[in-house]
């Protein structure tokens, strides 16, 4: 067994080739996922190296102990040896493992050194945790500018087992994550709220995404194709419900992805002085509400008190109308109610619209996109005290 | 040396001692190490329970896809408690009983150094736990950030996470106080002749183990009193607006959290080392080497903690000393297991149930190490870091570790405190249906995480639903295998065949010296010790 390194590995990868013809038809249930660039690839090698050193060690130990077990029995007239001490032997194994333990070092270093090596991307994405979502930011390279949410689409149905499960279960979004094949991709992870963690397993990519913090990481994907993950770091709720979705296309699809995507944005960017109606608001308002609240405050908008209290009948939603933005704006700290500023002021606008006249809340209330405006930039001063009554009311 | 048995059950007064209170007075007064001991082990059995009912619930949601149960935050709060309850309510104190029961016997003392504060660790311990379990019905439920409470999740929980902050504190003074008897204990009460190389290995490892509590302790007080400042007091220690980081918080509480684990753990080797010369009848080989291998394990322990962050973000310096120094932990366990096979090695073995689960303990826990060496390879933690895999991997090491060596300490020391043998047929019964379900649960969770199922989610894709069937099937399974220990241990306690000083042929040690049971005071003369 003591191999000098090079060989070791080398033996590591013809047992790991074996192993990967054992594995080809249950893959994906017993083992990683198939990689999909080479630090996946080098970490799957890795895992397979590691598990036949194991077994190794496995089968010597145990083969030894299982032995003693069944040979050295009282029943079958084994009389107690009285040796307790050996000085040679204890040296022995305590020097051998430290060889193997640096026969897996080693190839470890190696990645290590290679993965956290983000120099020099292609494109640079900016993946912000929200609770419970993601939120992309293109940063650098080909596709600069664009931005979106990306939350999970599996429909709540599902969930409740009132329809039959779809094949990508809780790990699919409604806009996925679209990049280039072959290039470096850097994503660049930080939060909003609490801890999450950016994970795609076949990219060999997991890091965690930390408020008020920067960190990156970085792939290279090797095939076109669609790649799942999921928020890998409890963070609270619906934790379980914010998967990643990543779509790897050719440079061309790429390209035209984002002419799409940049003309999509400039058709969907709200002009900031619109003045919307009523209904205008609370038909947007139900949409951001659903894709925002309804986590929490439930479609019905009874909550699930205590620990997420009903808006329907709230003093929030049916008071001073500057509380209910203020908390929308900023959270309530303490509690789960995180803050909401990454929304536009049309969506926040349109959301509190909606939240104070549906259900049974009818206070009339509409708030107008640069009624948020006004708001934020005068953070601190300035709520407005009377609830804003605005004539344009349908 | 060995007194005359009396029947204390009854609260009848013995001559040099006055009277002790009877009934429930009795217990709660009782400055006797046996009767503390005693209380511990009931306490942390009845909170296993509770810890086991809120594991079914979590395996109960599990078990299809899909939401039936549960709330998704309530299932958070199950996992939460679970682990909360399990770590501090069960496995610690458990192993406090069998010290207070044990190390007096062991080292031919009349009793624990601090007497009365050994009476108040322990109580302090039913006051945790109340606010602990009562923080189910306080508005907005318990607690559901994660045992590990990290912030700034745990910031935003309601008010149940003030009470969990203060049952953590008490508990934390608890086993503070009852690290620092038992080092008192050991270091002076020692009987004349019995050097430190000369003592039990299961009074060693609780020496070790002891030291490791007092500092470590006070460094989980520090990192949940930063919390409650953050929620309360307007700090900002984990809130980056205020120019705190989240970061510190896992710093800080992975410095208390990785000596935890042997904190767990080292009681439980030294059980396994008492037992496996025993029924080998053979001297437990390298006893030295034994010693010093559970040191470096602990020095080592307070150089690792930063594993349990590779994904944090940290710069690659620091990746690389936390990986070689978490690998390094494989040699002192290593030396451990070759040193319980050589002992088993031309020994002359009976397996009495104590010794299954010694062996079964060797055997599963093992596995556990393996498995924990593949965590310790950064590269290939990355994809199995916060998923099922280590669920796996610390089950395997916490259930198939600490409480198959608590399962063996209890079968191996009952007969000294009940005086009655327990039955061999419920006792097996006992290992085979908790070995098998502990792997039918377990096994399956370690392909669940490779397939990249993440930990503490409440549903998940459909892919995985054969295994969680498995996993969840095995866990009720090893929650009723529970109930006959339970039986075992209270049939022992109200009957049986009488048990002999000796109670094993092969053992060794002040403990078999004194009567089964033992008497309410021992080695008030103390013994010599060749």
């Amino acid at each position: 067994m003591r191999l000098r390194e090079g060989q070791s590995w080398a033996a590591g990868m013809t047992l790991m080739g074996a192993t990967q013809l054992a594995y080809a038809e249950v893959d994906g249930r017993y083992n990683l996922q198939t990689p999909a660039t080479g630090i996946a690839q080098q970490m799957y090698d890795m895992h397979t190296l590691m598990l036949w050193i194991c077994l190794i060690i496995f089968v010597l130990v145990f083969g030894v102990m299982f032995y003693s077990v069944f040979a050295h029995r009282k029943s079958r007239g084994a009389v107690a040896a009285q040796f307790h001490e050996s000085t040679t032997v204890e040296i022995l194994w305590t020097i051998i493992p430290v060889f193997i333990l640096l026969g897996m070092a080693w190839p470890a270093t190696k990645t290590i050194l290679e993965l956290k090596d983000t120099s020099n991307p292609d494109i640079t994405i900016k993946a912000t945790g929200y609770q419970w979502k993601w939120g992309y930011d293109y940063l650098k390279g080909q596709g600069e500018g664009v931005h979106f949410v990306s939350a999970l689409s599996t429909p709540r149905e599902q969930i409740e087992g009132k329809a039959p499960k779809g094949p990508n279960y809780l790990l699919e979004v409604d806009k996925p994550l679209v990049v280039p094949v072959g290039k470096k991709i850097r994503i660049l992870t930080t939060a909003n709220d609490v801890i999450h963690a950016w994970w795609v397993p076949a990219f060999g990519v997991k890091q965690d995404a930390i408020p008020g913090f920067i960190h990156d990481t970085w792939f290279r994907a090797d095939k076109e194709g669609v790649y799942r993950g999921n928020c890998a770091e409890l963070c609270g709720r619906d934790h379980g419900f914010m998967p990643i979705e990543v779509h790897v296309v050719s440079a061309e699809a790429y390209a035209a992805w984002v002419d799409e995507q940049k003309k999509l944005m400039a058709a969907a960017a709200d002009d900031p002085n619109k003045v919307w109606t009523m209904e205008e608001l609370k038909a947007r308002g139900e949409q951001v509400y659903s894709a925002n609240c309804a986590a929490c405050h439930q479609a019905n908008g009874k909550g699930l008190p205590p620990a997420f209290p009903a808006l329907d009948g709230s003093k929030i939603a049916n008071g001073p109308v500057g509380d209910h933005l203020n908390i929308v704006l900023n959270g309530k700290t303490g509690t789960s109610m995180a803050s909401f500023k990454q929304l536009s002021d049309t969506e926040i606008a349109a959301v509190i619209t909606y939240e104070r006249n549906a259900w049974g809340n009818a206070t009339g209330t509409v708030v107008q996109p640069a009624d948020v405006r006004t708001v934020r930039s005068n953070k601190t001063a300035a709520l407005p005290a009377q609830p804003v009554k605005s004539g344009h009311a349908g | 040396m060995s007194s005359i048995s009396h029947d204390h059950a009854h609260g009848h007064g013995h001559d040099d001692h006055g009277h002790h209170p009877t009934g429930l007075m009795r217990w709660i007064t009782t400055t006797n190490h046996k009767d503390i001991g005693t209380m511990y082990l009931i306490f942390a059995f009845t909170m296993f329970i509770v810890g086991g009912l809120l594991a079914w619930g979590i395996r109960a949601e599990l078990m299809y896809p899909g939401m039936q149960l549960w709330d998704p935050e309530r299932f958070n709060s199950f996992t939460t408690m679970h682990g909360l309850i399990m770590v501090f309510g069960a496995i610690m104190p458990a192993f406090v009983g069998f010290a207070n029961w044990q190390i007096p016997l062991m080292i031919g003392a009349s009793d624990m150094a601090f007497a009365r504060m050994n009476n108040w660790s322990f109580w302090l311990l039913p006051v945790a736990a109340i606010l602990l379990v009562t923080s189910f019905f306080l508005p907005g439920g318990a607690p559901a950030a994660g045992w590990t409470l990290y912030a700034p999740l745990s910031v935003q929980q309601g008010m149940s996470m003030d009470f969990t902050i203060f049952a953590i504190h008490i508990m934390g003074a608890s086993s503070i106080m009852g690290s620092i008897n038992i080092i008192v204990t050991i270091l002076n009460m020692r009987a004349p002749g019995m050097t430190l190389m000369k003592m039990p290995l299961f009074v060693w490892t609780w020496l070790i183990t002891a030291y490791l509590l007092i500092a470590v302790m006070p460094v989980l007080a520090g990192a949940v009193t930063m919390i409650l400042t953050d929620r309360h007091f307007g700090t900002s220690f984990f809130n980056a607006a205020g120019g705190g980081d989240p970061v510190l918080y896992q710093h800080v509480f992975c410095f208390f959290g990785h000596p935890e684990v042997y904190i767990m753990i080292l009681p439980a080797f030294g059980i396994i080392s008492q037992i496996i010369p025993t029924f080998a009848r053979k001297p437990l080989f390298g006893y030295a080497s034994m010693v010093y291998a559970t040191a470096s394990i602990a020095i080592l322990s307070f150089i690792v903690w930063a594993h349990h962050m590779f994904v944090v973000g940290m710069p690659a310096a620091g990746l690389l000393f936390f990986m070689y120094a978490t690998m390094l932990i494989a040699v002192p366990t290593g030396v451990k297991v070759f040193n319980w096979v050589a002992t088993m090695w031309r020994g002359s073995m009976t397996f009495e149930t104590p010794m299954l689960f010694a062996v079964g303990f060797i055997f599963v826990f093992t596995m556990g190490g393996f498995t924990g060496l593949i965590c310790a390879i950064m590269p290939i933690d990355i994809q199995i870091q916060d998923t099922y895999y280590v669920v796996a991997h610390f089950h395997y090491v916490l259930v198939a570790g600490s409480l198959f060596a608590l399962f063996a300490g209890t079968y191996y020391w009952l007969p000294k405190w009940t005086g009655h043998m327990y039955s061999e047929t419920l006792g097996k019964l006992h290992f085979w249906a908790s070995i098998i379900f502990f792997n039918i649960t377990f096994f399956p969770m370690h392909f669940l995480g490779l397939a990249g199922m993440p930990r503490r989610i409440p549903d998940y894709a459909t892919q995985f639903a054969d295994f969680n069937f498995i996993a969840s099937i095995g866990a009720f399974g090893f929650g009723l295998s529970q109930l006959i220990f339970l039986i075992a241990v209270v049939k022992c306690a109200k009957g049986g065949p009488k048990a002999t000083a000796q109670v094993w042929e092969g053992a060794d040690g002040l403990e078999w010296t004194v009567p089964s049971p033992a008497p309410y005071h021992t080695f008030e003369e103390p013994p010599h010790v060749k």
